[in-house]
């Protein structure tokens, strides 16, 4: 056992229940998930590195790039870099938000540097592995195809984990010194949903604008953007030189990502403690609202339990702005299916499985809400209400909130195509279902201030909601398009709502919203 | 509402709920309408899991439970237009008012919207929240959650109230509001079955006590009925409840 208040001491702890939380996490109580866990987790590795190849492998033998080729890699880290700074201010958020033990550890009498420290160390981690994991694949199969030289991508994707961390918690912290605890945790997260977003986004925006397409790489790739790009040895570009194999560019890109993140540690660890407990005291305050002079409204159950499911969603800022903060990615193609209208091009079949997937995912968060955030578990189960009204209840609130979300843009396309329209608003309603059969196969109880962690409580859940999602798209562009191959990932959907049925936990453990059945 | 007329408030036979091992086991238990019966146990004898089979948040193994002459089992949205049930851990929604929140349970036992907003109003005033009615719950205290989550109980006007260590946590003016609103409840009519570990309220407050220990029914009767039991173990029920808990416990 480590000494009491060192490092050592909240390192294990923390690693300690990492391992218990991704144990139970995968295997649900039950050993004998392991085996069946393996076999999937390889399946999905060898599904990754065939698209890794499909993707990548024809870049392989690159070894002395030019200046086109540096913009491609360094917009690629670009963007991959935001995505782990998002994720890494959420983090971050979390550690002073998220109260967990921190009052038991903040009322002992141990150096709060240390235990900021750890979890600072952790966020770091965490993002990098998760980084790791994605990136992976890819390295591989550029490593076998390319050689060795490859494997220096591995270093620039630990090299963008410690600077995402370092920075993240340097904004954060920025953010509470400067509007305070109650809008840090609102704003943070907004701030880490639009850093993630943004790059992606702004690059959709710019292909759109400029050559009527979503793809990103139009963009990295014109002239325009080679002529007013930096010499090929400027430090810009260092980090694409170190993914191809230049030990000193990566050697530099790792020393200066260490630097800031163990700067963010020293400056910042010691204050942490202190805005913990500023955030901790928001908890207490209260908040009044308008008073309402309108009466009681008689209802029946199913429109009551809408009623608050819309209600709890729209009092709570960070969790619409969580919510809805996927609707961003509906940017793009809102600005292509404007575009389309003024031009008359057929961009309609790009929409079709942009649409159907972020509604897929939308529905995926407003059901976790529904059927495992729900705070008064135990009011809900006692009400004299079936538990299919309640189940009812629950998905109508889910699929009117995807209904009011999409409706403008099927309107939108029915002007222009009512059949891209149709086969639109017919896989938007199915991508929901399943994202919502998903979450009920997957249900569990939670409070709705875990919305962020859903993810991480079932990371199955997620993959099979995602997986979904994707096929469902897929499904509804070839439809879109005319295609019979348009059976094919519709029989995948079905088969990946079979596997996460037959990997969902036993019905017995699955927390009940009512003991009545009728 | 129309109200089933029963000599007993509830009838439990024979139930039975097994988790590692039986946390309930075979127990047979009897509440007259009108009557305030507490039900006392040591840590882990099986109070809250036979509560929350009556209140239907749990599906026992076996046995039968009638509220009002209805089978819980059988006709359980029936059994449960009839009951509240209140814990010791208030759930209620932060971001709803004390006021909004009523009118959700209201909702949820379709009552009709004058009479629930009459009732909710004369609670809101009883407890001592009038004050708060128009404030998100976020920031209560943990007896105003608990305040709260008693009128939403009531607002229904239960036949039947189950709680389960309801005045845990609260102060001794709240617990004081808390016991008068039980004891006006069951004056007007209504039954309570309540669990708890302050022995003293049982004692001033329950007509007749139930004493469960591992899972089953192990004495039942009025103060006077446990002491006799007991034999001559002193003089409050605290003596009584211990001399009893402790004869479980050798014999087992």
């Amino acid at each position: 056992m480590s000494a009491p208040g060192t490092l050592g001491l909240f390192a294990s702890h923390e690693l300690r229940l990492a391992w218990r939380d991704a144990q139970s996490m995968m295997l649900a109580g039950s050993a004998s998930r392991a085996r069946a866990l393996l076999v999937v987790f390889l399946l999905f590795a060898a599904f990754m590195h065939a698209l890794a190849f499909s993707i990548v492998a024809r870049f392989a033998s690159i070894t002395h790039p030019d200046k086109a080729v540096l913009i491609v890699i360094s917009g690629a880290v670009l963007m991959s870099w935001s995505l782990m700074l998002s994720q890494a201010m959420e983090s971050v958020t979390r550690v002073l938000y998220a109260r967990a033990d921190l009052d038991l550890i903040l009322s002992s009498p141990v150096d709060q540097r240390r235990v900021f420290c750890v979890r600072i160390g952790v966020v770091a981690i965490s993002v990098t592995v998760m980084a790791l994991l994605l990136a992976a694949p890819f390295i591989n199969v550029l490593a076998l195809w390319g050689g060795r030289h490859w494997l220096a991508a591995y270093g620039v994707v630990v090299a963008m984990g410690a600077a995402a961390a370092g920075l993240a918690v340097a904004l954060t912290a920025g953010l509470f010194r400067t509007i305070g605890p109650r809008r840090t945790r609102l704003i943070a997260q907004i701030l880490a949903a639009v850093v993630g977003a943004a790059f992606v986004i702004g690059i959709q925006a710019a292909a759109i604008l400029s050559y009527g397409t979503l793809s990103r790489f139009a963009v990295l790739q014109s002239q325009a953007v080679v002529a007013r790009a930096p010499d090929v040895g400027s430090m810009i570009f260092w980090p694409a030189r170190a993914i191809l194999g230049d030990t000193t560019a990566l050697c530099a890109v790792l020393g200066a990502s260490f630097a800031v993140l163990i700067a963010a540690i020293a400056v910042f660890a010691a204050r942490f403690g202190g805005y913990a407990i500023e955030a901790a005291s928001l908890s207490h305050a209260a908040a009044r609202v308008r008073r309402v002079t309108r009466g009681f409204r008689r209802t029946s159950p199913q429109r009551t339990l809408r009623r608050k499911e819309w209600l709890l969603l729209r009092r709570d800022p960070w969790l619409m702005s969580q919510t809805l903060m996927q609707l961003l990615y509906l940017l793009p193609p809102g600005l292509l299916l404007w575009r389309s209208f003024a031009d008359g091009s057929d961009a309609l079949v790009l929409l079709v499985p942009v649409l159907v997937m972020a509604a897929g995912q939308l529905a995926g968060g407003l059901a976790w809400l529904a059927i495992s955030g729900e705070d008064a578990p135990d009011l809900i189960a006692t009400a004299p209400v079936s538990a299919t009204l309640i189940v009812r209840a629950k998905v109508e609130a889910v699929m009117g909130g995807i209904a009011m979300v999409f409706a403008p843009f099927l309107i939108a396309m029915a002007l222009a195509s009512p059949l891209h329209a149709l086969v639109t608003a017919v896989a938007i309603a199915l991508a929901a279902a399943a994202a919502t059969q998903i979450q009920w196969w997957f249900r569990s109880q939670a409070r709705r201030t875990q919305f962020r962690r859903r993810h991480t409580a079932s990371r199955l859940a997620t993959y099979a909601e995602a997986f979904a999602s994707i096929s469902c798209a897929s499904t509804a562009a070839l439809a879109g398009a005319g295609s019979p191959l348009a059976a094919f990932p519709a029989l995948g959907t079905v088969i990946v709502l079979l596997a996460a049925y037959a990997i969902s936990p036993r019905p017995a453990l699955r927390p009940r919203l009512s003991t009545t059945r009728r | 509402m129309i109200t089933p007329q029963s000599l007993f408030a509830l009838e439990v036979r024979g139930l039975r709920k097994v988790f590692d091992r039986p946390a309930v086991d075979d127990l047979d238990l009897t509440v007259r309408t009108g009557e305030f019966y507490a039900l006392l146990g040591p840590n882990g004898a099986g109070k809250t899991t036979t509560l929350r089979m009556i209140a239907g948040l749990l599906r026992p193994d076996a046995g039968s439970i009638k509220v009002m002459g209805i089978d819980a089992l059988g006709d359980p949205v029936g059994a449960k237009q009839l009951m509240a049930w209140i814990s010791d851990e208030p759930m209620i929604y932060d971001k709803l008012t004390p006021m909004e929140y009523l009118e959700f349970v209201a909702g949820l036992w379709g009552l009709d919207a004058p009479t629930a907003e009459a009732r909710a109003h004369h609670l809101i005033s009883w407890l001592g929240l009038m004050a708060h009615a128009h404030e998100r719950c976020q920031g209560f205290s943990k007896g105003m959650r608990q305040k709260v989550a008693l009128a939403g109980a009531l607002v229904h006007e239960p036949q039947l109230i189950i709680l389960d260590e309801p005045l845990t946590g609260l102060d001794a003016g709240s617990a004081r509001q808390v016991k008068n609103v039980l004891l006006e409840r069951t004056a007007a009519g209504a039954t309570v079955i309540m669990t708890t570990h302050i022995l003293e309220i049982a004692e001033r407050m329950a007509e007749r006590i139930g004493v469960i220990a591992a899972g089953r029914l192990i004495a039942q009767g009025t103060l006077e009925e446990l002491r006799a039991q007991a034999g001559d173990s002193g003089p409050t029920l605290e003596d009584t409840f211990l001399a009893l808990v402790a004869e479980e416990t050798a014999a087992a």
